[in-house]
This record gives structure tokens, sequence and C-alpha cells, in this order.
């Protein structure tokens, strides 16, 4: 890499040449203030708050702008000088604070970005203290932007960071600026609502209190909240999340950087899911008396399923897409110490966890997608799968770089690919070569075949999942140092639950055998909500809504949503990482593993942990690799191999995305009036664009 | 200029639709551009759709030309509201009056060419006359500032125009007999007012004359034009250094005011 020197507030410092001076400075430790620069976004360079002073030059640069290339070097040959602590710098940013304030409205007292605004802290550090405007203020419309976005546009600087947002991370240049000079207005086209998943992070990125969230309007400040960090479950991306409390009451959920995941972005249903934590929520035990539910103590609801556990030789469990590791583990030697091996999670599908790692993760990583430069999209639609890893295909893909092929649904994805079918055929005939697509992935140097888990879901799913993994053999996607084999599970628990073995063996029945008629006396069910269990089935639902599962339950106890529990959650790379409790669960909740361990003591096979260290320390003896939080335990590249080899015969139905209601997909969001609302602004977009 | 929007539902038009010559000069706009970089025939587009819907540009117009070109249609507001070229409410039907109000027209008497336009049209700009066959606004300098006041009416200008001279642009237009554009007191393009004022003394024997005349340049390269004292005094005092600059070698001494400086003689 060609470096180049530079001389910045009199310190000497190489950086690369293609860096811009806002970047160069930034790597000398100085500060630039900036509202539209934002480093995953185009430049704009509007707003000028960035200005330096380069040596030579008659006036400041905006050094967002400026790229130090374009810095001549002085007449002796002498590196580029530049200062960001000059005189005339200061006097040049306390102009452009005052031009952005003339139309600034005073309202920091009300406005929700108060103690978290960009332009606040900023009038602070580099501003004056006093305004020589005595005109009239501008004012501005506000603007609806559907459920999400809250606007109050007389605050708005037009830095353009949303609409660059909109364009260019979410892929719906939903955003624009109308009008001209001080007339600009930020808006949608006839502010209609927004239809990306990602258009939270507009909040996120506004630097002044124009895009507020909707949900979280005037609900607190920031410096009256718990801060907690913490892991999404939402789906099996596992975004970095912190979870912002006051009290026990999570108030809302914010991003936090991490850039082999997330980058900095969440979907909307991490985000905007908080007052589904609080509504429907199953606070006490509960117990079936003449078909109907009635609340009961925790000694009444033990009691109860061990009366009924006592009399049955087949007992199941089935895990939801919540369920964190541990409680699976301790239901999986419970189950053990019964005598029972059947267990199944709601989500794993046809996913062999005997097969071996490498054969339900997504291997080649998700910042891996950056380097790959062939996609085949097998059975998936990411957009609603995982809203954040497809932002991360449509950034590798607007590089040029990327090329997507599709066999499944045709769907809106937010980047162009050539679309190869709708089902197994088309498959069949990609591997046979007859399509253009086939000499693509041939001739990548990191392809990618991505394997959605709405294709293990089907009745053939072991079949179509041995013939994707012979496509990615047979043409190259796994070679040395690259494993191109990639599946986006859906379930925050399936990678979590398949390394521990909570998954139907060989002897054990199925997850659609434990639902049929007279299989099972007694299934445990761990917040699965997603499956519908025969009649005449004793069912305990271990969970925190009063969801399908619940209605269906048995006995219910009560348990712990993500946020109000320390779990580990393994993500669709096989990342491992670790949920922590921001707060309490309500009433009597508890912790689903100490349930479980209540349990066992009552049933007679008391579980050996006392305490949720005791377990993971059992966790960590028979899974090592969920130790090493925050890593990836990579898969041994010739499961797929094994599993090319296994074959089957494949239906010929096409392909269904395993989400159909991205707002609506687990128990949490079931419950949110706020996910409720989104999910009828999309269906009736769907119902416009049917007509 | 204000807040620029759409007109309001009840005046839009259901839907456009191109005529066939148009759609197909559209097309060929289309292909003055690479491909994959049609939207850079947007604004030419969009100018023959406005030519086609009587003057202006409608949403579902907007919806058109954006399925066109393959560009979100906040796109192509963008544009539509960025140009105050484009009207985005219906114009009169017979003229839509475009008065320069810059500062030449408006020396020259532009303040009373939109009298007489608030008065017969209507009181604000973009309102429709109460037949609805006119409407006016005040534009920025059409460039036409020698024949000052004028006024812009579909694609021709008026100029050298009068409180009496407006009112009969808008008879003629009210009656269908628009009058001849440019100049509206006989003058010839921008010459002089009232006909030539140099070289009136007759074709040829001007011409035998200018070639009679010294083969010397006025000014010859090797003696150039000298500066005078006087160009080179500057009147004001010398502005303020920015804040930071070489100054801070040479720091100027407190309480006295600075000389202002004057450029070197020219080398004799």
């Amino acid at each position: 890499m060609a470096m180049t020197k530079l001389i910045i507030d009199g310190k000497e410092i190489e950086v690369p040449a293609e860096y811009t001076l806002l970047q160069a400075c930034e790597a000398a430790g100085a500060e630039i203030p900036r509202f539209c620069y934002h480093e995953r976004l185009s430049i704009a360079g509007n707003c000028r708050m960035c200005l330096v002073e380069v040596k030579g030059g008659p006036k400041p640069v905006a050094s967002c702008a400026w790229g130090v290339r374009d810095c001549r070097p002085g007449p002796k040959g002498e590196p580029p000088e530049i200062s960001t602590r000059s005189p005339m710098v200061k006097k040049a940013r306390e102009g452009v604070m005052e031009f952005l304030l003339i139309n600034h409205p005073l309202d920091c007292p009300i406005c929700d970005q108060g103690g978290e605004c960009d332009l606040q802290d900023q009038a602070m550090g580099y501003g004056v203290d006093t305004s020589r405007f005595a005109e009239n203020k501008r004012a501005v419309e506000d603007k609806y932007l559907g459920a999400l976005v809250k606007t109050s546009m007389n605050r708005c600087i037009q830095c353009t960071r949303c609409v660059r947002f909109a364009a260019e991370i979410c892929g719906v240049p939903e955003m624009g600026a109308t009008g001209r000079g001080e007339d600009m207005e930020i808006t949608s086209f006839l502010e209609t609502a927004l239809t990306s998943e990602l258009q939270g992070n507009l909040v996120d990125i506004c630097p002044v209190g124009a895009l507020t969230s909707k949900p979280y309007a005037f609900a607190a400040r920031p410096w009256e909240l718990g801060k907690t960090q913490s892991i999404d479950v939402m789906d099996a991306v596992g975004s970095a999340i912190r979870v912002d409390t006051r009290g026990r009451e999570v108030m809302r959920i914010l991003p936090r950087v991490n850039e082999a995941v997330n980058e900095e972005w969440i979907s909307d249903k991490t985000r905007h899911i908080v007052d589904g934590l609080r509504t429907q929520r199953l606070d006490r035990p509960y117990i079936r008396d003449n078909g109907k539910l009635r609340a009961a103590t925790w000694a009444e609801a033990f009691s109860a399923i061990a009366a009924k556990v006592a009399g049955s030789k087949k007992i199941g469990a089935i895990a939801g897409d919540l369920a964190a590791v541990e409680e699976m583990f301790a239901l999986k030697q419970l189950l053990a110490s019964m005598g029972s091996a059947n267990l199944a999670t709601q989500s794993a599908g046809a996913f062999d966890a005997a097969a071996g790692r490498a054969s339900y993760i997504f291997n080649p990583t998700i910042a891996g997608i950056e380097q790959a430069d062939a996609l085949l999209i097998v059975g998936a639609n990411p957009r609603k799968e995982a809203a954040v890893l497809n932002a991360r295909i449509r950034k590798a893909w607007r590089t040029g770089a990327l090329k997507v092929g599709v066999i499944g649904e045709k769907a809106d994805l937010t980047y162009r690919y050539d679309y190869l079918g709708a089902g197994t055929d088309s498959l069949a005939e990609l591997v046979a070569g007859k399509n253009a697509f086939a000499d693509v992935l041939k001739n990548a140097k990191h392809p990618i075949v991505l394997v959605g888990a709405g294709v293990a879901a089907r009745a053939d799913g072991a079949a179509v999942l041995a013939a994707a993994a012979k496509l990615a053999s047979d043409f190259g996607v796994i070679k040395d140092g690259w494993n191109g084999f990639a599946v986006l599970q859906t379930a925050a628990s399936t990678v979590g639950a398949l390394d521990i073995g909570f998954a139907p063996t060989s002897g054990s029945l199925s997850l659609a055998q434990m639902t049929s008629a007279g299989s099972l006396d007694v299934l445990f069910s761990l917040g699965a909500d997603d499956v519908k269990v025969a009649d005449g089935t004793f069912v305990v639902y271990i969970g925190t809504h009063g969801d399908r599962g619940a209605h269906r339950a048995d006995v219910i106890l009560p348990g712990a949503a993500y946020t109000e529990k320390s779990g580990i959650f393994v993500n669709t790379e096989g990342r491992v990482q670790m949920a922590e409790r921001a707060g309490f669960p309500p009433g009597d909740a508890r912790e689903d593993w100490a349930v479980i361990r209540a349990l066992s003591d009552v049933l007679g096979h008391k579980l050996p942990y006392d305490s949720l260290a005791a377990l993971r320390q059992a966790i960590f003896k028979a899974a090592p690799h969920l130790m090493r939080i925050d890593q990836i335990e990579a898969g041994d590249a010739g499961a797929i191999k094994t599993l090319a080899g296994k074959g089957g015969t494949v239906d010929k139905t096409p392909f269904k995305a395993s989400v159909e209601d991205f707002y609506l997909t687990n128990p949490i969001a079931r419950a949110s009036a706020i996910m409720a609302e989104c999910s009828r602004l999309a269906s009736g977009q769907m119902l416009t664009a049917a007509e | 200029m204000s807040v620029r929007r759409l007109a309001p539902k009840e005046v839009q038009p259901a839907s456009f639709e191109f005529t066939p010559e148009n759609l197909a000069w559209a097309k060929e706009q289309i292909t003055h551009y690479p491909p994959g970089r049609q939207a850079s025939a947007v604004i030419a587009i969009l100018w023959r759709a406005q030519e086609q819907q009587a003057g202006w540009v409608s949403e579902a117009a907007i919806r058109v030309v954006a399925d066109m070109l393959e560009m979100p249609y906040i796109r192509v507001l963008e544009v539509a509201t960025f140009y105050t070229q484009f009207q985005l409410q219906p114009v009169g039907k017979k003229a839509h009056i475009q008065v320069c109000g810059t500062t030449p027209c408006m020396l020259r008497g532009a303040g009373d060419l939109i009298d007489v336009c608030q008065h017969r049209i209507h009181h604000d700009p973009f309102h429709l006359s109460a037949d609805g066959d006119f409407s006016w606004e005040e534009v920025e300098c059409l460039g036409a500032c020698v024949n000052a006041p004028m006024a812009m009416i579909w694609s021709d200008t008026y100029e050298d125009l009068t409180k009496e001279s407006m009112n009969k642009l808008i008879d003629g237009f009210a009656a269908g007999t628009p009058p001849k554009p440019g100049s509206q007191i006989g003058r010839q393009f921008a010459a002089p007012e009232g006909g030539a004022r140099v070289m009136t003394s007759g074709g040829a024997a001007t011409y035998t004359k200018v070639l009679d005349m010294p083969k010397e340049p006025a000014l010859a390269d090797a003696e150039p034009k000298k500066q005078t004292e006087s160009a080179n005094v500057q009147e004001r005092p010398a502005p303020k250094p920015p804040a930071a600059d070489a100054t801070k070698a040479n720091p100027p001494k407190a309480g006295a005011p600075k000389e202002p400086k004057t450029p070197k003689e020219p080398k004799k």
C-alpha cells in the first residue's frame, strides 16, 4: 500500500494515499467534528463542520471530501501540513456552527435527542454562545415516515445522511431531499411509510433530533437509563445490542458496533419489540383444570407435572426459537435422566447434529460475504430472514464484485440477481451446468452457496440439503482456506441446540413424530410456539408469553425473556455469544434453567448444578467450543462432502422462504403492538403492489 | 422562492401518457447516454412531459417518467421540485406569464408589470385567473436585461414592456392573437432604442473609411496598457487577514492601523 507522509498538528504521520484528510486526522489522533460524514455512507461534504487548514491554501478545506492525494507538498518537498487546532480552524468551525444553528430550534429540553445529540455536543465543543441572527427562523412541516420514525423537521440540518442510508445501506431509495436552498426538505415520496427492515437505524444516524424513534418518543432520557450490552435473538444473526432499562423495564434497544456481525445496524424487529417484552407476559404458573387454565403456585404446578410424568414412558421436548443453550442443555439432561432422547427444536428441520458443525452453520462467516464474488441463494429470503446480513450482501454487491443468483421465491432483495428458478428442478439444472450461472460459480474465487432454513424444514429437507451440498462440493465452493457452504438459520436457538445435541438422533422421535397423535404422553415445550401438538399429549410449556404454545399447554411455567437472563446463544455462523441480563422477569417468573433445575428435584432426577456457573461448567465439558465467547469453532469441511454423498429423492414443489411475516416471527414480536402496526403497514403495501 | 409541493389531489389527473411522438422522442433522448445512465435524461423528458401536459408536471407524469428511466419516484420528485422551471400546479390555459423581477428589469419597471398581472390575473403568483386562462409568477433573470423589463410566455420572450403593452400582451393571448415575440417597441434585437446610433452615415463609404485608417493596431502588444495610479489605490482599508496565516510570523503592531498596500509600479 502506498503510504503518504503528512504533518498533522505538527506531528508527522504516514497514512495510505487513498485516505481522506478526515481519516488521516483521526489516525493522527485529532478530533474532527462532523455531521454529514459517516464512515459507512458515501461522502456528501455538505455540512462543512469538518473544516481544517491545509498550509498554503487560502481557505479551510472540508476534510471529509479532501483526499490525502490532493494535498500538495511544500515548496521544498516537505510533506503537506495540516492543522486542526489553528485559530483559522476554530473560527471556521464557529462560523459553520453559527450557520447551522440559525434555523435550528432551541427546543433541546423537549427533544428526544437531547443528551445524545451530535449537534448539542458539538455546539458545546466548537460553537459560540450567542447568535447574531435576528430574522425569523425557517419552519418546516413534519413528515410522516411510518410507524417507527418520528420526524421533527424544524431540527433538520440537511446533512442527507438519511437519504444516503436509505439508498445505500437499505437499498430502498425512498428518502429524498425536495426543493432547494433554504427550502430543502427531507421526505419520502408523498410521505409514504418507509418499507425497509432497517429503517430504525435512521434514528441512529440522524445527528440531530429530526428523526427520532416513534415508539420511544418522550419515554426516557439517556442519562437515566441503565445500559446492558447484550445479544439479539430475533434472528440467527446475533446482532450486538445495548439494552437500555429504567428500573426493571426495558425502555429501548440500540445497536452496538460489531464489525464481524452487524457492523452498526440492527433490524427493526431487534430494535422495536421492546413493548412486546411488557405485554402478554406469563408472570405465574398455570394449570389446566377442566379445560381451563387457572393460576397456580410453583409447588402445585410441579406436583401436577410430577403426577403426570410418574405414569408416562413416552416423554419428549421441543425447544423454541428463543431458547438459550443453558436451558436446552438442562432440559436435555433432565430427559436423559428420565431415559428419553426425544429432543427437537422447532426450526432445526432436517439439519443433522451428528453430521458435523460445517453442515449447519454459515461457514464463510458474515464478514466473509464481503470477500465473496459469487453467491447462490437457495430457498431463502435473506431480507426477511436476516435483514442485517442482507445489508452485508448488498454491501458486497454494491462494490460490483459479487454476482448473485437465486433459486426460490422471486422477492425484492434490494440488489439485482439472476433468477434461476423456483424449485429443485432449477437446482438440478444448475448442477447439470445448464445455466450460465454455473460458470459464474465455478470460476469464482470465493463462491458462497447460501441455503435457507426453509429448505431444511421441507419434508424432503435432508435430500435437498444433500443436493445443495453436492452442488457446493462439485462446483469447488469448498477449497483450501475457503468454505462457501453457508446455512442461513432463522432461529437464534438452532445452532446452539445442534451443538449440544438437542436434536433428534437415529433412535429417537423426530419433530413430526413427536407432534403427531399418540406418540408422546408428556411434552416439554421450551417456548415452542410454532408447532402444533396433537391432542392427548400433556404439554408442559416453559415460556414467556401467552402465545400459541401457552394456549395449548396443560401446565405453564413462566420463564425469562432474553433480556432477563444471561444465556449463551450461537449465531448462524457458529459464533458463540452471551446475552446479558438487563432486568428481572416479571412476577413469579424465573430464569428457565432454574425452573428446569427446580422441576428436576420434584421429578426425582435432581440435576447436578445449583448455579448458572456450575451449569455452564457442565456445558463446557460437553461442548468445549461454547466456552470461547465471540469466537467461531470452524466446522470440518469434510462434513459437507459426507452430506453431499447422502443423496435422496427430492420433491418438485417450489422453495418457500421460512419467514412469511418479518415482523411477527416469535412470541415477543407477536405481543408487540409496534410490530403488529409494522406488519399491517407492510401487508397494506403488498396489497397495493398486487393490484 | 418558497416551498414547492405537488398540487393537491383534487387537481391531479388520474394518469399521464406520452403521445406516440413524445414517447419516441423520449426514447431517443435516453440513447444519448450510456446504458445504465438513462437517468441522465430526466430533465429533458420531464420538460417534454410538462410541455405536453399544458405547462405543468403532475404526480402521474413524475411516476411515468420515473418508471421509464428506472428511477425511484423520489429521485424524480427531487428534480421536479429543485428546478423552479418545472411548474407543479396547473398554469393558465392561454398563458403562464413569467415576469422577470431581477435587478435590471426591476429598475426599469418590472413592478408595473407585476402590478398589471396582479390586477388582471390574480393577486398571488401561481394562481389561475377566474376563467383559468392565465397565471403569472415572478422569476429570476431570463437574460434579456438589455431590453428590460421583460416577461416570458411559454418559450417566447416579450421585451421592452410597459403597463400598456403588458395589457395588450394579455389581451392578445386572451384573443388568441399574441403579439410578435421580442421587443414591443420596435427595437431590432438588442440594438439601441430608436435605431442605430453609430455608423449611420452610409454603408460602403463607412467601409472604405475603415480601410483607409492607419494599419497600426490601437494598442500594440509591446506597449501594454499602463496602470494608472488611481486604479491601484484601494480606498477601503486592506481586509483583515484570516485568523491564522503568515502574519503569525510577523504580527501586526497593536494599535497602529495598517497602511493600505499598493501594488508596485510596473517597470518602465
